[in-house]
């Protein structure tokens, strides 16, 4: 990857610091309802807490296809990937990412709206070795995945 | 066969080693237990940002002279970028010293931007909760900017010689409390610390795989680490004395290990942990 | 300045495959520097992706999202040289916004 020598600062792409409520304005209202964040969920300290929080304990669902490594070389960064077979769940509204051992489980909450597929890839912190979840929401209600990571502390120790 | 003929030799291997390497992130020589964790994350790293800010750095007047680093000469020739970091570190006359990147970019700023050394010396590496440093992003970019190219540090020089058999000698130098030297971790084939393998920097190999590797994106920091912090806190680790940016022990280390990676691509910015 | 996302966008037949970089600390709020002081809580808490203008996914982010944070999203409908935009809003109240093209 090489840069051409000679650019100014000038000639690089702008920051914008674009305005969130224009994007958030322009989509229609009906699909707007329900995303309120769910601060109570973001706020539990555990999973219990968690999935009381959201108004249901979710049950396992072969449809969810969660990736998470095994182990991990550092916690701070966690590559996890969730996928939905939509033959086997369908109509998944929102995914959402939670880490047992975390301060806070709740890690993210995903609304698929105008044609996203059910899946989600990011990189989430891990406290310790324990399960992560990925929870599926639907109108017939919650359903989950959970797998373990390890998480490791490498070399001479920091 | 002397220094000379094996790194033309290297060089051979190099072109066709060359063009079978992509330069991808790159989490250095561990192999099997991370093998799946590394996978995941695919070419999408953090370090591309640290590039793009070295590079505003580069052309940004600041200092008493107000002035860029456009005007350094990294051993290319003043303002030359591309294939400059490869070739380092080597001997530059205008200073009559022996130079890693760092300490020939705190020899511009003090040049041509008329900023002290200690402006950097004083806090050359992120502390936790830093974004990045401005010698770490320079490094970034410079690193970039000889990506894909064949380490080849100078060697032409008696000094450049001279600190690639003090780099030697350093290497197995014995010191600090736990009498440790790089080579009691780095001496041999097949150690490991906990489960991260310890490369042998004595081979060609395990020196390819270790110098390519640096500057890289340091996911349990979130920012970019340069081959002088590397040094710097492998210092840290053995519990030796603090070691300086862009001292003639880190520089003669660093000769050593580039010579003896010599004619291996750079892959860096890469991704560890 | 330099973009602070970065996003790729590409076709898989009918799903366009989105990938973006952010450039944010994500801190937790639980950290010390080196000091002893607190490091304040510094999150992304809110992320929208747009094809063309139409909000396709919206998430709520806590700090435990990695630091430089990294979202991949697929949908359907997207066509080469569309416009694909992602936009996040941190607690402190800023925002930012990168886009593409798809290809």
């Amino acid at each position: 990857m090489k840069h051409e020598s000679g650019a100014g600062i000038a000639r690089r792409g702008l920051l914008r610091m674009g305005v969130f409520v224009a994007a958030v304005a322009a989509v229609p209202t009906k699909l707007w309802a329900a995303i309120t964040k769910p601060s109570a969920a973001f706020a539990a300290t555990d999973m219990d807490g968690t999935f009381a929080a959201l108004g249901q304990t979710p049950t396992e669902s072969a449809g969810i296809i969660f990736t998470t490594p095994d182990i991990a070389e550092n916690g701070a960064v966690v590559p996890i990937k969730i996928e939905v077979d939509e033959s086997l769940l369908p109509g998944v509204r929102r995914l959402y990412v939670m880490v047992e051992k975390n301060p806070n489980p709740m890690a993210a909450m995903f609304s698929m709206i105008e044609g996203a597929a059910p899946y989600v890839e990011t990189r989430v912190k891990v406290a310790q070795t324990c399960n992560l979840y990925a929870v599926a929401e639907t109108d017939s209600g919650f359903f989950m995945a959970s797998k373990e990571t390890k998480v490791t502390l490498g070399g001479c120790g920091g | 066969m002397d220094l000379m003929e094996s790194i033309r030799n290297a060089w051979r291997l190099a072109a066709l080693f060359g063009l079978l390497v992509a330069a991808a992130p790159s989490f250095g020589e561990d192999a099997g237990i991370f093998d799946e964790y590394r996978a995941m994350f695919g070419d999408d790293n953090p370090a591309v940002f640290v590039i793009d800010e070295g590079e505003e750095y580069w052309f940004e007047p600041q200092g008493p002279k107000n002035s860029s680093l456009e005007g350094c000469d990294l051993g290319l020739g003043p303002g030359v970028v591309e294939g400059a970091y490869a070739r380092l570190p080597r001997y530059f006359a205008d200073a009559d010293m022996m130079m890693d990147v760092e300490a020939r970019l705190i020899f511009c700023m003090r040049e041509l931007q008329g900023r002290p050394s200690e402006e950097i010396q004083g806090y050359p590496y992120s502390m936790r909760g830093d974004l990045g440093t401005e010698l770490e992003a320079l490094v970034a970019w410079l690193a970039d900017q000889s990506s894909g190219m064949p380490i080849a540090p100078g060697q032409e020089h008696a000094k450049e010689r001279e600190f690639f058999t003090l780099g030697e000698q350093l290497f197995y130098y014995r010191a600090g409390p736990h009498d440790f030297s790089c080579a009691t971790c780095h001496g041999q084939e097949g150690k490991r610390i906990r489960l991260q393998a310890l490369p042998d920097l004595t081979s060609h190999e395990g020196a390819a795989g270790a110098y390519s590797a640096w500057p890289a994106y340091r996911i349990s920091e979130g920012v970019v680490r340069t081959m002088g912090w590397r040094m710097r806190d492998c210092f840290r680790q053995q519990r030796f004395p603090l070691l300086g940016v862009g001292s003639d022990v880190t520089v003669a280390l660093q000769t050593y290990l580039a010579v003896t990676a010599a004619g291996a691509p750079m892959m860096a910015p890469g991704l560890k942990r | 300045m330099a973009g602070k996302i970065r996003i790729r966008a590409q076709l898989d037949g009918d799903t366009c495959e989105v990938k973006a970089l952010m450039r944010h600390p994500m801190e937790t709020g639980l950290r010390k520097d080196q000091a002893g002081n607190a490091i304040p809580a510094h999150y992304i808490e809110e992320v929208t992706v747009t094809h063309n203008d139409q909000v396709v996914m919206h998430s709520y982010w806590g700090a435990a999202v990695s630091a430089n944070p990294f979202l991949g999203v697929r949908f359907a409908g997207g066509q080469a040289g569309d416009t694909v935009r992602v936009t996040w809003r941190d607690n402190t109240g800023a925002t930012d916004e990168g886009e593409t093209t798809i290809r």
